[in-house]
């Protein structure tokens, strides 16, 4: 389970219909999410399919206080939820997913490698660890324009044992770049338990022994998670340095289709574990806090959920009568 | 203090010089990393979008001088001093160059960038053909490859053949003061990822550079550096400066050598060195590194599938042994190909 203090939340700047908003899109990554796992099982698409299923919280919380475009946002394979918070349109997404020219890459890049420039989302990234380097880049190039934009790149626990990782968060703190680290520790890198991969688990630690400050978060809590982000993406802002939040939180389906069903999961961790953590469910979480405020009926909740629905079957069905890319499209696009 | 400010330029070197700069109407004569220098300055001042990084190139004025005196002109800015971590300098470029800068990272050798393999490989030689080209990656890579002087096995490779086997990558291998600047300025300008390979051995090499700023030379097109009936010569980077000395050789017994200069083996000028070898018949391709597996095994194949019908003999090829470098200095020097290994593969398929 979460291993830190947990921040309590207070009040939000969010005005309420943003935060009505909020809701509707971890709905619809939700929903996304398990559309996307049954399409998959009907043979509708291939590769890998790493779920977001219950670490909403981490995109929900965090992109839609950006402004996109302007500011840019990286991150590792499980990406579904990022180009969807980041504005790209559950149609692209899917039929991406889909393998169809209408996608977000044409077709080209898959689950793994969603990627949505027009709206600051420079996309997934196969390779663990992978983008940390790459926010480098992105985050000089903001400093060198002189902007106030920031860079936000995610990854997760495993990639904290990656040698690039931390070559590149010693660079963004020596050249004080504008980018929001944030560690989506799901507890696992793979199958692979924290306690089986990693001996130190303070990453916070780790990110402050290479200059960057930072905090550890209840990842599963959409406000708590917007809370903290709003406070770093000041700061970045304002001070042109690096920040680094770690999220708390867990993944409640396997790390992708090949442990997707809890026969491969039990290799790794129990059921008990997994159900222990859909008690903070950040939907369920997220719901709660807003009926406690008044802003959520139970009909508006309805209401909302069959919006949700309607429009991952719009991307089905868009994704289903999409074209596959023409053949002539494989040699283009090696070079610009 | 707050993070907006760069660093401040510590001390300007002593009395060293910039890039020639003459203003007199014959061509300058410079060194080639005074070419290499030439080009990034020009292309510098010509666009603000360019900036370079790397391991020593700035207040340290470059190990092998290349970038000297470009922090003092340019400031911390745009030269831009890293530590020594080459997946942190292959990251920061190719993310630079995905959100529209022009960087020009520096590697101390071509064999550091072993370290960075898959930010190269994996990031930027894809990120346009993952993106289904809505992402353009800008960006050059460059330093010196090849073999130096008993640098032994970790410092003496420059593995091209690696580049030019994946997809996305340019491929530049200048043998000359005068392309060594004509094709930076290309690759600083292409929209693509560039491989831009130097040669140790080619660095005190002096040439003629035009100093005209918008003197480039285009990727893809082979110099025919020498005419010739009897044979073909094929090769790149320190190679070529070796063919020309073989031909010359040659030449004293009577055999007329074409070399064929590639400067780029992606994209490769597959028609200059066909219509060469439709010419005379024969070929001899050379490389310095590894033979296995290589450039030399790949242009020799290309000469058979377009110019079977055309060969008298089988082609050779000319590499490097297969073996990590030794550092004796005797069996270096039988490691790499030499001056009389081309002069005895031209013999041989003359014979």
């Amino acid at each position: 389970m979460a291993k830190a203090a947990v921040r309590e939340r207070t009040s939000d700047s969010a005005g309420e219909a943003d935060l009505v908003g909020l809701y509707r899109l971890a709905l619809l990554i939700r929903r996304f999410e398990e559309s996307v796992y049954r399409k998959f099982r009907e043979g509708k698409m291939g590769g890998y399919l790493h779920r977001y299923d219950g670490q909403e919280a981490g995109v929900v919380g965090i992109i839609p206080l950006l402004r996109l475009p302007g500011d840019y946002v990286l991150c590792t394979y499980r990406d579904h939820g990022h180009a969807l918070a980041c504005g790209t349109s559950p149609r692209a997404v899917m039929a991406e997913l889909f393998g169809r020219a209408t996608g977000c890459a044409y077709g080209k890049g898959g689950s793994m490698h969603l990627i949505d420039p027009d709206r600051g989302f420079l996309g997934g990234d196969g390779i663990v660890g992978g983008p940390v380097p790459i926010s480098l880049g992105v985050g000089y190039a903001l400093k060198y324009r002189g902007t106030d934009n920031v860079c936000v790149c995610y990854f997760g626990d495993g990639a904290m044992n990656q040698g690039g990782v931390h070559e590149a968060l010693n660079m963004a703190a020596l050249y004080k770049l504008p980018i929001l680290y944030v560690l989506e520790n799901n507890q696992y890198a793979m199958g692979t338990s924290l306690s089986r991969s990693t001996a130190q688990t303070d990453f916070v630690l780790k990110a402050r022994a290479h200059g960057i400050a930072g905090e550890e978060v209840d990842g599963m809590d959409v406000l708590v998670v917007r809370q903290a982000a709003e406070r770093a993406l000041r700061r970045i802002r304002e001070m042109g340095e690096p920040y680094f939040l770690e999220l708390e939180t867990y993944r409640f389906v396997g790390h992708g289709i090949g442990d997707d069903n809890t026969g491969g999961q039990k290799f790794y961790r129990t059921q008990e574990e997994v159900e222990r953590w859909k008690q903070r469910d950040p939907i369920l979480l997220l719901r709660r806090a807003l009926e406690e405020r008044g802003l959520l009926s139970p009909q508006e909740a309805d209401q909302i959920e069959a919006e949700v629905r309607a429009r991952v079957q719009d991307a089905i069905q868009f994704a289903e009568e999409s074209p596959e890319p023409p053949l002539d499209a494989l040699y283009e696009n090696v070079f610009s | 203090m707050p993070g907006g400010e760069f660093r401040k330029v510590e001390e300007p070197p002593a009395g060293r010089r910039g890039a020639s700069r003459g203003l007199e109407t014959q061509m300058p004569v410079m060194r080639y990393q005074e070419a290499l220098r030439l080009a990034m300055t020009e292309e510098m001042e010509r666009d603000e979008s360019v900036f370079i990084l790397g391991e020593e190139v700035g207040q340290y004025q470059g190990t092998y001088r290349v970038t000297e005196g470009m922090l003092q002109r340019f400031g911390p800015r745009r030269v831009v001093d890293t530590p020594i971590s080459e997946i942190g300098i292959a990251g920061m470029a190719t993310g630079a160059a995905m959100v529209g800068l022009r960087p020009v990272a520096e590697f101390m050798t071509w064999s550091f960038a072993l370290e960075a393999m898959d930010q190269l490989v994996n990031h930027a030689a894809k990120i346009t053909y993952m993106s289904g080209g809505r992402i353009q990656c800008p960006v050059v890579f460059r330093g010196p490859a090849g073999v130096g002087g008993q640098l032994s096995a970790q410092h003496s490779q420059s593995l091209e053949s690696w580049y030019a086997h994946t997809p996305g990558f340019k491929v530049v291998m200048p043998a000359t003061p005068a392309d060594a600047k004509g094709l930076l300025k290309t690759a600083i300008r292409d929209p693509n990822p560039v491989i831009f390979m130097e040669n140790t051995g080619l660095y005190p090499q002096r040439g003629e550079v035009p100093d005209d700023p918008e003197f480039t030379v285009p990727f893809g097109q082979a110099a025919v550096r020498r005419e010739g009936r009897d044979i073909t010569l094929a090769a790149y980077s320190f190679m070529t400066v070796l063919c020309l000395r073989a031909a010359e050789a040659l030449e004293r017994d009577g055999i007329d050598c074409e070399v064929i200069d590639l400067r780029t083996v992606v994209p490769l000028d597959m028609e200059t060195l066909a219509a060469s070898v439709r010419k005379t018949h024969r070929a001899v391709v050379a490389q310095q590194e590894w033979k296995n597996v290589s450039m030399v095994s790949e242009l020799a194949a290309r000469i058979y599938e377009s110019c079977f019908d055309d060969l008298d003999a089988p082609v050779e090829r000319i590499g490097g042994a297969d073996v990590p470098m030794p550092y004796a200095k005797n069996l270096e020097r039988a490691a790499i190909p030499s001056e009389a290994d081309i002069v005895a593969a031209v013999r041989r398929v003359l014979s």
